[in-house]
């Protein structure tokens, strides 16, 4: 019944094939026609306007911003989301008195820590709006409890400090994620292994290094995936939580609030869409290069 | 989302994950709308007109249905109700169909593009649609014919008439009457009255006061400004008016036909020093530069900041969070100069809450019509009252005991006379309001002086001048 299996399986595929043709990988290709067209988001026609808009974004100063704002994100948000989520990973099941077992009350700080993941992303902006509020915030609030008055700063409003403000708000509202991702991980490591190690004298840091890191190699490389691709977002936490929104003076714009403004309150969606296309581009590039650039090493395999 | 009180509200609601993911959507999928793009077909069938009478002045086909979208923010959607049950109560036959919704943009974008737009549209409030861009595409209907029909309840003036200094300019878009709005918004300095009377204190007339003004406050413990800094559009506002009374018409016309080094007129770095003064001498709230609309009012309203910067919808946005004896009242910007071309009672002032008609409406008299009756002074009047908003409708405030803050509005309004301007460069050309904004914020942050400021938002208009995709309008 070979021939009966493939229609099945062809009659199963094609639907589901053809919907994604339909609403996933033809506005993709559409973006692409709209970027090099003058479409204003309302007209009942677009002009041709060839590679004009990609020009264009090189001479525009926010969208240049945007893109150093998102670079520095790139680099920071998954290189610190990453470390404390192993950190706090192996706190749980490492960093006890007696090795081999976590901290006391392990299991509740692994939900506690999860929280964040629950909440949605605008609301967790306007919560943080409130900490950082620079004269009833609780940041700002504890830092003159504690006798500190003298660091309390207008954390989204001076230039030097608001991605850094931004940033922190990505990193708490993730790292609960993939704390339980790299928890997840770790429980698969035979405890054989660090029962080994204690034997032979090894210390946490260097089982840390030796043992967990490469044991939970791939999982990392999915989280710089992950958290790369978050990175070069970031436009709900921006769009609601920094002053502007995007500033100040473009010092948090990042390239979906441009693409938002362009299209949306300019009427410029030809321009938004080239904004879009280079967007995906960048992200492609960098999912590449994470997901090739762990394949060089040696696997570890247990 | 600038100068329009209701998007002022609603802006306080965030864009959530669910609208990135919208607009993600939508530019992603506008183009399976691509088929509209290239080739305009189908769209609305017209219900035509009907015979033209006394009684009837726009030839409403009067079985016709008609559909009404209403941004439902700040002011509710109930006076829309009842100027439609006027309509059916004229028209029975008709079937009136309601939509009071938020994110009107969103919404009807893709009826836009597929031209079966509804009949009248109340394009207001955040996430509305761009008007530049839709008259620029032949989206809307040319209200002129509505402009020269006679007021739904006095017939013996037209329309055009009833409306307020600067109404029917502020709708015209390159010689095209595109939008009639229904609000009239007065922009000045607002204070407590009775907080100025314990202290003493007069409201000045002369920035020179305002400096002496603010020293006294600051003695008294109380921040003398707040601004609402996380939409520096705010403190824009009293500063570009203080230019524009030094500068007159001419100022104004020169930076709104973006003419060469407009923004390097002295008037405007006059005012743009005066404000880096004011921040340098410590007069504005430390902390301002980072608090959104609500904190800073806030902080106003508990007396911790003597004076805040807003536009007339300033009363009722803060109706829960006032406390009782406030009595706020709005002072108009003090004068720079003795020379300066305007007298010291000229004010920012311009109508909002827009009202438009497509061109493709199925029903477009009909949508005409809606609007005639919406626009009458027995409607603005119960509007008035309902919601202490100014409307754009001469007299509708008449009879009407009103609070000190309104009637601080009006009375300004009435003093101004035919001193009411605003600028046009925000809803001609955002790129350059967006970079007014950005530059004022560093000016009033100490980053940048007037001279850098000047320099920095000349460049954004040469290059919005210079950029041939724009559309451009001329005053």
């Amino acid at each position: 019944m070979k021939h009966g299996r493939y229609r099945f399986i062809i009659g199963a595929l094609v639907p589901a094939l053809i919907l994604h043709a339909l609403f996933v990988l033809s506005p993709y290709a559409q973006a692409f026609y709209l970027s090099l067209t003058d479409w204003t988001g309302v007209a009942g026609n677009a002009h041709f306007v060839g590679w004009g808009n990609y020009a264009r974004l090189g001479g525009d100063a926010l969208f240049l911003d945007a893109l150093r704002n998102n670079a520095v994100m790139l680099v920071a948000v998954p290189v610190v989301t990453i470390g404390i989520g192993l950190f706090l990973a192996s706190m749980l099941h490492l960093g006890g008195r007696r090795s081999l077992h976590g901290v006391r009350g392990a299991a509740f700080y692994k939900i506690v820590y999860f929280f964040p993941q629950l909440l949605s992303l605008a609301i967790v902006a306007v919560l943080w709006q409130f900490v950082y509020n620079p004269n009833n915030g609780l940041l700002n609030g504890t830092l003159r409890g504690v006798g500190l008055g003298g660091l309390a700063r207008s954390w989204l409003a001076e230039p030097n400090l608001a991605l850094a403000a931004v940033m922190t708000v990505i990193v708490w509202s993730s790292v609960g994620f993939y704390m339980v991702l790299f928890s997840a991980a770790m429980d698969a490591i035979p405890k054989e292994l660090y029962e080994a190690a204690i034997i032979d004298g090894a210390g946490g840091w260097s089982t840390f290094r030796r043992i967990t890191l490469p044991l939970v190699r791939d999982n990392v490389r999915v989280a710089f995936v992950y958290l790369g691709i978050a990175a070069l977002d970031g436009f709900a936490i921006v769009q609601i939580m920094t002053v502007g929104p995007g500033g100040p003076d473009g010092h948090t714009e990042v390239i979906g609030l441009s693409l938002y403004r362009n299209a949306f309150t300019y009427g410029k969606f030809g321009y938004a869409s080239a904004m879009g296309v280079t967007l995906f581009f960048l992200t492609l590039v960098i999912a590449v290069f994470a997901l090739r650039g762990g394949r060089a090493t040696d696997r570890v395999e247990v | 989302m600038v100068h329009f009180p209701s998007s002022r509200v609603s802006s306080t609601v965030p864009a959530s994950r669910r609208a990135v993911l919208s607009a993600a959507v939508a530019v992603a999928a506008t183009p399976v709308l691509a088929g509209c793009v290239t080739s305009s077909g189908g769209g609305n069938e017209s219900a035509g007109s009907g015979a033209k009478t006394a009684d009837n002045p726009l030839g409403v086909p009067a079985d016709a249905g008609l559909e009404v979208v209403i941004f439902k923010g700040g002011y509710g959607d109930d006076y829309a109700k009842s100027a439609e049950a006027t309509y059916t109560q004229k028209f029975p036959k008709a079937k009136v169909d309601h939509k009071g919704i938020q994110r009107v943009g969103e919404a009807l974008q893709p009826r836009f593009v597929a031209d079966t737009p509804p009949d009248v549209v109340d394009n207001s409030g955040a996430g509305r649609l761009d008007l530049p861009t839709l008259v620029a595409s032949g989206k809307l209907a040319d209200l002129t014919e509505l402009l020269d029909a006679p007021a739904y309840d006095s017939p013996d003036k037209k329309v055009r008439d009833t409306l307020l200094a600067g109404v029917v300019d502020d709708g015209t878009f390159g010689g095209k009457v595109a939008t009639l709005n229904l609000t009239y918004t007065v922009w000045g300095m607002w204070y407590s009255k009775p907080l100025f009377d314990k202290h003493g204190w007069a409201y000045p007339q002369t920035w020179a006061d305002m400096l002496t003004l603010c020293e006294e406050i600051k003695k008294a413990g109380i921040a003398p400004w707040t601004y609402q800094g996380k939409y520096p559009e705010y403190i824009n506002d009293p500063m570009l008016t203080m230019a524009a009374k030094t500068g007159g018409t001419d100022l104004l016309k020169s930076v709104d036909n973006l003419e060469p080094n407009a923004w390097k007129n002295a008037a405007l770095i006059g005012a743009a020093e005066a404000f880096a003064e004011l921040a340098g001498k410590g007069y504005i709230m430390a902390g301002s530069e980072a608090l959104s609309h609500t904190e800073s009012q806030a902080a106003w309203c508990q007396g911790k900041a003597a004076l805040i910067p807003c536009g007339s919808w300033l009363e009722s946005e803060q109706k829960g969070v006032t406390p009782a004896g406030f009595d706020m009242v709005m002072g108009t910007v003090p004068s720079l100069t003795t020379s300066d071309k305007m007298k010291v009672t000229a004010i920012e002032a311009a109508s909002s809450e827009s009202f438009l008609v497509p061109a493709k409406a199925k029903n477009k008299q009909g949508g005409l019509e809606y609007l005639r009756i919406l626009f009458s002074k027995a409607s603005a009047k119960s509007f008035a009252q309902a919601n202490s908003t100014l409307p754009a409708i001469a007299g509708a405030t008449e009879g009407l005991s009103l609070s000190p803050a309104l009637t601080s509005v009006r009375d300004a309004a009435e003093a101004a006379g035919t001193e009411a301007f605003s600028y046009r460069f925000r809803s001609w050309y955002a790129p350059l309001a967006k970079a007014v904004d950005d530059a004022t914020a560093e000016l009033v942050n100490k980053r940048i002086n007037a001279q850098a400021w000047a320099d920095r938002v000349q460049k954004a208009a040469d290059a919005v001048a210079k950029d041939t995709t724009v559309t451009k309008y001329t005053r």
